[in-house]
């Protein structure tokens, strides 16, 4: 009797462990930085949605681009109605895989350097993309981040001549998610 | 036997379990997004700047936004090759707006035409939606007080330092219909503590459209057409239309334009104007805005 609950146990433990294994957040941070001599543009979301599967590696992110805040109001409308063009554009997402997650124990406290290799759709366009990042964990906390440079051009992102001095060519997307729900 | 009962209800609940959980990453990512669809989605850029040639426009400059604004009239077009069509006369505007909040903004201003000085403050009370919160349009209200001082026609007479003031209330009602397409309707009403002739009206009625239509992601063609009531608009003044073109360039938009106005305050150019299209009383302009981020956005 006794061993038949342990078994029982184990199964219905193992089932559950086995099912804990995707991680999400609707609160991930994602942010842009364009660095220029004449003028440094930086820009950050935390309304970004994270999907981390622990045991396939899959990684996916979804935001809002008008999620995204600056310091100055005009560059926003700018980047809404100019660049991004928002309402033609309402998402720029991610759908990628984590190099040989299997082989890091995300049980353990620890910081792993990972590599993720995905799609990065922006402005109707999706391309091929490779970043180096970490997955960082801390009191069973699980946090992915990355910083990444990707060239607007590759987006047909148009930069007009007027401010050609003052937007960067390429610009760095940094992410930071940390990964507080499960399910 | 018993062992297999307990084996057969932790099959059936890992099953159950197990498909209650079984999503992959893409089902969960469209659940969360469908999730975060519930947000209203507010309609920004209506129009590219907060004039739209000579007057308001719904948008608002952003909290901590100064915009200083440099407006020049050139004489009129019909003056001829001896004038350089109007080039060698122009009246100015200086102007400086500030956005307290998103929603609240405040200016001085200081024509050279008539020595007018103007303030006025605008407040957007319904912002265009949809989403969670759905609202067609977008309502603003503009008061506006003129103060013309140049010297009193009539030094003779008692005059009172009030007869220079006019006061301007206008609504602006805005709907940003596509990317390309905005459109505004401005009714406005002005109180003239003092009018020239016993026959003129103190309170005048003027009903305004205008409206923007891009032509690329930077120009856009714009228009304004003030209406006056007849029975309460001064004598032999005519109702003002503008055509302009904005343009835009980082934190700078320029405006170009041709008016039959030749003021730009509320007060002159929706109840003064005396142009004539028909007679080629047009003059030609330009707004020029450039903004400065002095407070914090957020």
């Amino acid at each position: 009797m006794k061993r038949s609950f342990f078994i029982v146990a184990v199964i219905l433990l193992s089932v559950t462990a086995a099912n804990a294994q995707k991680l999400y957040t609707k609160n991930g941070l994602i942010g842009f930085f364009s660095s220029t001599k004449m003028e440094d543009i930086k820009a950050d979301n935390n309304q970004v949605l994270c999907v981390l599967n622990t045991q396939t590696g899959e990684l996916q992110f979804s935001l809002h681009n008008k999620g995204f805040h600056f310091a100055k109001a005009l560059m926003e409308e700018h980047f809404n109605e100019n660049y991004i063009e928002s309402t033609k554009f309402p998402k720029s997402t991610f759908k990628g895989t984590v190099a040989d997650i299997s082989k890091i124990d995300l049980s353990k406290d620890g910081t792993y350097p990972v590599k993720v290799t995905g799609d990065l759709t922006m402005h109707g366009v999706t391309k091929s993309v490779t970043a180096a990042g970490n997955i960082a964990v801390k009191g069973g906390k699980t946090t992915v981040s990355s910083k990444f440079m990707v060239k607007l051009a590759d987006y047909n992102i148009a930069i007009p001549g007027a401010v050609k001095n003052n937007i960067a060519e390429s610009i760095e997307i940094n992410v930071n998610c940390i990964l507080d729900q499960k399910m | 036997m018993h062992l297999r009962k307990i084996f057969f209800i932790a099959a059936v609940f890992s099953i159950l379990q197990y498909s209650a959980f079984a999503q992959d990453t893409t089902d969960i990512m469209k659940m969360l997004e469908s999730d975060i669809e519930e947000t209203t989605d507010y309609a920004t850029a209506t129009f590219k700047t907060t004039r739209l040639v000579n007057g308001h426009t719904v948008e608002n400059v952003g909290k901590g936004v100064m915009d200083v604004k440099i407006s020049h009239r050139f004489g009129k077009v019909n003056g001829g090759g001896y004038e350089l069509f109007g080039l060698d006369n122009a009246t100015m505007r200086m102007g400086f707006d500030y956005g307290i909040t998103n929603y609240l903004m405040v200016g001085i201003g200081r024509s050279t035409y008539q020595k007018t000085y103007d303030a006025f403050f605008k407040v957007k009370l319904l912002r265009q939606s949809k989403g969670k919160r759905n609202m067609p349009l977008t309502l603003s209200y503009v008061p506006t007080i003129a103060l013309k001082t140049l010297k009193f026609e009539d030094p003779a007479r008692k005059n009172y330092f009030t007869s220079r003031l006019v006061f301007t209330h206008q609504l602006l009602i805005g709907r940003k219909f596509s990317e390309q397409t905005s459109l505004q309707l401005m009714p406005t009403y002005t109180h003239r503590n003092l009018v020239q002739l016993a026959a003129e009206p103190n309170d005048l009625i003027a009903i305004g459209i205008g409206g923007r239509q891009k032509l690329s992601k930077r120009i856009s063609l714009n228009f304004e057409y003030y209406y006056q009531l007849p029975d309460y608009k001064l004598l032999n003044t005519t109702n003002s239309l503008s055509v302009g073109f904005d343009i835009e360039t980082g934190g700078h938009v320029f405006q170009l334009h041709f008016t039959n106005s030749q003021g730009m305050s509320e007060r002159t150019f929706i109840t003064e104007t005396v142009g004539d299209w028909g007679k080629g009383d047009v003059y030609f302009g330009f707004n020029i805005s450039r903004v400065f981020t002095i407070g914090k956005n957020h």
